[in-house]
């Protein structure tokens, strides 16, 4: 048996969870490697919360154990890994009669840091004008970009982010994305759980699928891709009456639909450079072509229908 | 230790903000003061020292109100953080349940004990500038009054938490919290009275001394009527001192006792719970 040489950031090691009865976590094993920025997908009540609990050392894995940063969180080495963590909650609260800047200054001296840069931080995250008010008067989205600036209090090297996006505008997603791009080419760790899958696949290197407590799959998305075997769509825009000439030249492909100037077809995700290049040779006929690889919505969607009916 | 005080600084800050502490302040000077201006009538002509007829009164006021003052401060202080949110964030960062759990104690007392000095030594203060003579003894026994209506309160405060940590609803250690309340400082007393004309005879005075050691506002209240000669004999206390063998030190032993038991307790409590 050859181990592997790093370990991994984060790692779950046949971690179950019960409450009593009820089981919420069953035998995850995932491993999360330094500097790469997975999501955690899943719907309501998947487990993704109690893994970043486990991660915390909120709770005890009922089996198994929890590593971060080789560390174990409910140990007495937890408060070590702590200070190098930084986490936002789904809805994130604090005292409703501090200030923003206060709130940053207590968490800040809480990781026994420096206070300096805390305006700065505010400022980061579109607070600046608000850090001396009270958060009573905050909106959501504030709040939430808030709890933004205290889970990036002390540079973390690990983030752990439940539901980061919601209540944020599209620029500050945007800036915020930006923000978790330069946090990992640092070298951080993301674990981020979210319902939005659209927005967060073109920014993740790896999709943990979550079910009824259980790990569906986990890989990247090129990878989850090739497993599924999800078709790939096509859409071709042809010449006027050209279109059903050319749908009979497409041996392989499965056609879906043709109607005057558009032949929709699908194939097996092997065959798509094939498929393409036997388009390319079509000449002019086609004036153009769009491509709908499956995205992480159809994946999901996918590997829980599989993982429900196995 | 410095975590404590962070947390510590936070409730006290948090207090401020919210007017808790002027509120409680400005409560127990105003009970104090009404107390100490009608109650020193009759004082004066008798020739009992201003001081210790306040001392009387002032204990009697601190029955009722410190308790209550100790458990509203920190009923909701456990579970109403889990519910609202805030207690998922502060335990992921690097602190330990013990030290949120004294780091709230540490503040809740500095609230307490600000609001109480402030508020009963004001009223000392006004009964000292009536007098004519200044009584060490009288004002070594207000000094002990004071300090063990801290030590009431913070009794109470570290029942609070223990209720706050045993239940899952922020409305039931509310509820909880009245009933133990109403049950130390109205209920019990009366029930032990009633017991002892019922029973008179039956139950021992061993047993009857443990069963008032049992509630920490009858040992305020033995402490602060019967530890001090005058104040005794002024409140009328002195018969049931004399049955009641136990110095003063062993009387605030109890009184302490009943802070370090429900607060360690309450910690242990904490430290299993799962958020």
């Amino acid at each position: 048996m050859t181990k592997a040489m790093t370990i991994a950031t984060l790692q779950f090691d046949g971690v179950g969870k019960n409450y009593e009865d009820n089981l919420v976590l069953d035998n995850v094993t995932l491993d999360i490697n330094e500097g790469t920025i997975v999501a955690l997908v899943g719907h309501n009540g998947a487990g993704k919360t109690t893994m970043m609990k486990l991660l915390l050392g909120l709770i005890r894995p009922s089996q198994g154990h929890v590593r971060v940063l080789g560390l174990e969180p409910t140990g007495p080495e937890g408060a070590t890994a702590k200070r190098n963590l930084g986490f936002l909650p789904e809805t994130v609260a604090f005292q409703q009669a501090m200030t923003g800047l206060e709130i940053l200054n207590f968490y800040a001296r809480l990781k026994k840091i420096s206070l300096s840069k805390n305006l700065e931080l505010l400022e980061s995250v579109g607070l600046a004008d608000a850090a001396r008010r009270r958060v009573k008067t905050y909106s959501k989205g504030m709040r939430q970009r808030l709890g933004l600036a205290q889970a990036l209090l002390g540079a973390p090297r690990v983030m752990l982010l439940d539901e980061p996006t919601t209540g944020l505008d599209p620029a500050l997603r945007r800036d915020f994305y930006n923000t978790l791009t330069s946090l990992k080419q640092g070298g951080t760790t993301i674990l981020l759980s979210s319902h939005a899958l659209s927005e967060v696949e073109t920014k993740i290197d790896k999709a943990a699928i979550m079910s009824e407590g259980k790990l569906i799959t986990s890989g990247s998305l090129p990878e989850l891709r090739h497993a599924a075997q999800i078709p790939v769509r096509f859409r071709l825009h042809t010449q006027n009456g050209s279109a059903s000439s050319i749908a009979d030249q497409l041996a392989g492909a499965d056609i879906n639909q043709v109607n005057g100037q558009t032949v929709e077809f699908s194939c097996a995700p092997q065959d798509k450079m094939l498929l393409l290049r036997r388009i390319s040779e079509l000449g002019i006929a086609v004036e153009d072509i769009e491509i709908e690889l499956p995205t992480l919505d159809h994946l999901y969607s996918y590997y829980r229908d599989e993982g429900n009916v196995q | 230790m410095k975590t404590i005080l962070i947390l510590a600084g936070q409730e006290i800050r948090d207090g401020f903000r919210n007017r808790w502490i002027i509120a409680l302040t400005l409560v127990l000077a105003g009970f104090a003061l009404s107390l100490t201006l009608l109650g020193s009538a009759p004082g004066g002509t008798v020739g009992a020292s201003a001081l210790l007829v306040i001392i009387v009164s002032l204990s009697s006021l601190t029955i009722f109100l410190l308790p209550l003052i100790g458990l509203m401060l920190s009923y909701d202080s456990v579970v109403g953080e889990i519910e609202r949110g805030t207690m998922l964030l502060l335990l992921a960062y690097p602190v330990t349940r013990w030290q949120v759990m004294a780091g709230k104690f540490l503040g809740h007392i500095t609230i307490l004990a600000f609001a109480t000095v402030l508020g009963y030594g004001l009223a000392g203060g006004v009964a000292l500038y009536q007098s004519e003579t200044v009584d060490s003894e009288a004002l070594s026994a207000f000094a002990a009054m004071t300090g063990s209506s801290i030590i009431l309160g913070g009794a109470f405060l570290a029942i609070g938490y223990l209720i706050s940590t045993c239940v899952r609803e922020r409305a039931t250690a509310g509820g909880i919290a009245i009933g133990v309340w109403l049950f130390f400082v109205l209920v019990y007393d009366m029930a032990l009275l009633g017991l002892l004309v019922g029973q008179g005879e039956a139950i021992g005075n061993t047993l009857f001394h443990v069963l008032l050691l049992a509630n920490p506002a009858d040992a305020y209240r033995l402490f602060n009527l019967g530890g001090f000669d005058n104040v005794a004999t002024l409140s009328g206390t002195i018969g049931m001192m004399a049955d009641v063998k136990l110095s003063s030190w062993a009387l605030g032993g109890v009184q302490l006792a009943w802070v370090i038991v429900p607060l360690s307790l309450a910690a242990l409590i904490f430290s299993k719970k799962e958020i």
